[in-house]
């Protein structure tokens, strides 16, 4: 088995004849959770949707695992292996307790199976009062712990994050970084973490990449990156200087 | 003389107003005499009525619901072009689809005319799915269309298959299919023109509410005319408050 999760080589990706993203080599490491930090128009969320194969490279290649993806439509295998969770939290319009089935009857699930990882999901995310309520009536951050949580059940090899706390109020942030960190551990999940917050990624990640203009300046473990970075910008950025 | 005028204008007008209200009153009492009156030709023609636009109801939304949900969902040449032409059909005349379906089943130049249905129930059925397939479909897609776009891709990142993403889609606009359900319904059961046309109104065969209302008028009977158009609107109001209900619960 190979030891990195992700694997990319030349991956390009133009929008209208402008390129949003251009990364030479990278690789992602197993069962570690990678925060993705920049600012605005990175390219960091285009990464995420790419890994996911929602949307197609423009060019280079990508490797999950030893699978090559990107040239063609993702097998549904491949597919189930990896989720993502948007900015935005999406609710089906249906029960907490529906949202957090939803994966698991893809899957084909059996009732009694399906109850008792959901019971043990609301247990997890906090929402165990919130089970029969519609899931568009919760709040931001519960509908976000939905969300995760309705990710974390199927327990997939890959956890993709697009900015999962932006907007939210301290209290629901700290739950869903707990959330994160007990899949991390729990289920031996990779994750990735789109963020702008750079505290966050500290708290959270095993590795930081900091990307600008749509390429990756630089890739070290977090200590390294946050305590001593490499490059100018990237001290620059995370002391909150302007850099673009 | 001006304030004679004047109270000979209010003496007519207010006059007018009587024999009307009176006229709608009498309308009103006979229309629930005869939905009591447990007289088995309009009960026959109730029962008809509510069978042909239940059943053209159904097979508009077998057949409209899931075409619109792959116009939704499906890329290809030519969908503009179908969307547009799905548009202007949700506003067909009744009177030329009932012309159409009358060419095409009749004896002597229809394609289909060796089936015989012409002014038979199938053939009213016929004309109305033709009628309610451009508006189960057209407004079906609309209401997919105004789906989150993030419902497509939660689904997919999921692991839904095809089959699961049109299922999920279908049930996320449930809402808006079920107002185009609704709408379908009230035009199928108001129609008139397509079903005169194809059915015939012939007695305990074809005739429905809307051609026995039309057939009154003709003879100058408008107040049981006027008494039947009140027994369609309560059914029509009774059906669409329990389609309503149907709708409000799942909400």
């Amino acid at each position: 088995m190979a030891e990195y999760m992700f694997k990319v080589e030349g991956l390009k990706k133009d929008y209208s004849g402008k390129t949003v993203l251009d990364i030479e080599e990278m690789e992602i490491k197993r069962g570690k959770i990678t925060a993705v930090i920049g600012p605005s128009g990175a390219g960091k969320s285009t990464l995420l949707h790419l890994l996911n194969g929602i949307e197609a490279p423009s060019s280079g290649s990508i490797w999950f695992e030893d699978s090559k993806i990107g040239e063609k439509r993702l097998s549904l295998d491949l597919r189930r292996s990896m989720v993502m969770v948007f900015q935005k939290p999406l609710v089906f319009t249906a029960t907490v307790y529906e949202n957090l089935a939803y994966g698991l009857k893809l899957r084909g699930m059996n009732k009694e199976q399906i109850r008792q990882k959901v019971e043990e999901m609301l247990d997890i995310t906090g929402l165990k009062d919130k089970k029969h309520q519609k899931a568009n009536t919760l709040s931001g951050g519960e509908a976000q712990r939905v969300a995760i949580g309705r990710a974390l059940i199927i327990i997939p090899k890959v956890l993709l994050l697009d900015e999962p706390t932006a907007n939210l109020d301290p209290a629901n942030i700290s739950i869903i970084e707990e959330l994160i960190k007990f899949a991390k551990n729990n289920y031996g999940l990779s994750v990735i973490i789109v963020t702008h917050n750079m505290f966050q990624a500290k708290r959270l990640s095993d590795n930081t990449i900091f990307m600008l203009e749509g390429k990756i300046v630089e890739y070290e473990t977090t200590e390294n990156l946050f305590n001593c970075p490499k490059n100018e910008t990237t001290g620059a950025f995370i002391n909150g200087k302007m850099i673009y | 003389m001006q304030s004679f005028r004047i109270a000979f204008i209010f003496l007519t007008r207010y006059g007018r107003k009587v024999i009307f209200m009176a006229f709608f009153t009498e309308a009103f009492r006979k229309a629930l005499s005869l939905l009591f009156s447990l007289d088995g030709e309009l009960y026959g023609i109730i029962f008809l009525t509510l069978k042909i636009s239940a059943e053209a109801l159904i097979i508009s939304s077998i057949i409209g619901i899931p075409l619109a949900a792959i116009l939704f969902m499906k890329k290809f040449p030519g969908r503009g072009i179908i969307l547009n032409i799905i548009s202007t059909f949700m506003g067909l005349p009744p009177v030329v689809v009932g012309l159409f379906v009358y060419i095409m089943l009749s004896n002597q130049m229809g394609l289909f005319g060796s089936l015989r249905l012409l002014f038979t129930p199938v053939a009213m059925v016929i004309a109305q799915v033709i009628l309610a397939l451009p508006i189960v479909m057209g407004l079906t897609h609309t209401s997919l269309m105004s789906l989150d776009v993030l419902v497509i891709k939660t689904s997919i990142t999921m692991g839904a298959s095809n089959f699961q993403l049109f299922m999920t889609i279908l049930r996320e606009a449930r809402y808006g299919i079920g107002t185009a359900v609704i709408t379908a319904f009230g035009r199928l059961m108001a129609e008139v023109g397509a079903v005169m046309m194809v059915g015939g109104n012939v007695r305990y065969q074809t005739r429905v509410m809307t051609t026995a209302i039309a057939l009154h008028k003709g003879m100058g009977e408008f107040q049981t005319a006027l008494a039947l158009g009140t027994i369609l609107l309560l059914l029509s109001f009774i059906i669409n408050f329990f389609l309503q209900f149907l709708k409000g619960r799942r909400a």
